[in-house]
């Protein structure tokens, strides 16, 4: 298994990605910048103009989307009131937030010099060299893509067998293995950290 | 958006009420089948502060018994940590403690 990250010190990390890892780093980071944008709910209180532009005023009810329904989940177990005064407060920022993230992911990758277009023949590697406070960009940014993943696949506690078990040209086998892959990353991002 | 100190309130305050205890609501983090061991207890190192022992026994209980108590205090406290998890892609929610 290859390392992607390792330390280099005061914080900063670097990793080497193939291009083509960096182009599908790329895609899946821009798909949930997308999705946390695109699908903000106006606001809901249409009589409090000033809540509305200070922007306080979020939706109340989950997303129903079960990707953002799990990143931006309900902070109240069995109290819907609570969960959607917290979430008419807190779900704007929270998606202003991940797409920060998201974004600062997709300009390191830029500055590392991936190209806008790479193709399949393309061997050149990438070196990603992360501040400390890209690194958290990068650590998040990295769980909201697995989480999106996880939830549209279905992925479950101990359910490797099943995975491995899928036929080759099963369209879902070669997403685990993207989900799986972006794990390793992660993980060594983290581990790059300790 | 913050209200003016209103002292006054305070000092016709209900003394029939019971005494709230000084930790009443807690914040649990959830096991999902998604997040990376080695995340969450960086998670809890980096936001908490947390020693790293401490950071893995929480992580190790999420784990094993599907949720554990990472911090207590102010319901106001909680919201914000609870709100940070979400930041990080952890499962959270906060509630009134029972103990």
């Amino acid at each position: 298994m290859r390392q992607h990250f390792t330390a280099a010190g005061r914080g900063q990390v670097v990793g080497g990605f193939a291009a083509l890892e960096a182009d599908l780093v790329r895609t899946l980071v821009a798909q949930v910048v997308e999705l946390v944008r695109d699908d903000a709910p106006a606001p809901t209180d249409e009589d409090d103009p000033l809540a509305s532009l200070l922007q306080m005023d979020g939706p109340i009810e989950p997303p129903e989307d079960p990707v953002l329904a799990r990143l931006l989940p309900n902070a109240y177990r069995d109290d819907a009131e609570s969960s959607g005064e917290f979430r008419r407060f807190t779900e704007r920022s929270l998606r202003d937030q991940k797409a920060e993230n998201g974004l600062v992911v997709l300009e390191s990758l830029r500055d590392a010099g991936l190209p806008d277009q790479v193709l399949p023949d393309d061997q050149t590697t990438i070196d990603v060299e992360l501040s400390a406070v890209q690194v958290q960009a990068w650590l998040r940014t990295l769980t909201d893509v697995r989480l999106a993943l996880a939830t549209r696949l279905g992925v479950e506690d101990d359910d490797d067998d099943y995975w491995v078990a899928l036929p080759e040209d099963d369209p879902r086998s070669y997403l685990h293995d993207i989900y799986d892959w972006l794990g390793f990353v992660q993980e060594s991002l983290v581990v790059a950290l300790a | 958006m913050t209200a003016a100190p209103t002292p006054t309130e305070l000092e016709h305050a209900d003394t029939d009420d019971v005494v709230e205890p000084a930790l009443p609501w807690i914040t649990i983090v959830w096991n999902d089948p998604v997040n990376l061991m080695s995340y969450v207890t960086f998670v809890f190192c980096d936001y908490f502060g947390y020693p790293r022992e401490k950071a893995e026994k929480l992580m190790m209980q999420v784990h094993q018994e599907g949720k554990a108590v990472v911090s207590h205090g102010r319901r106001e406290e909680m919201e914000r940590d609870v709100q940070a998890m979400h930041g990080y892609g952890l499962w959270a929610t906060l509630q009134k403690s029972e103990s």
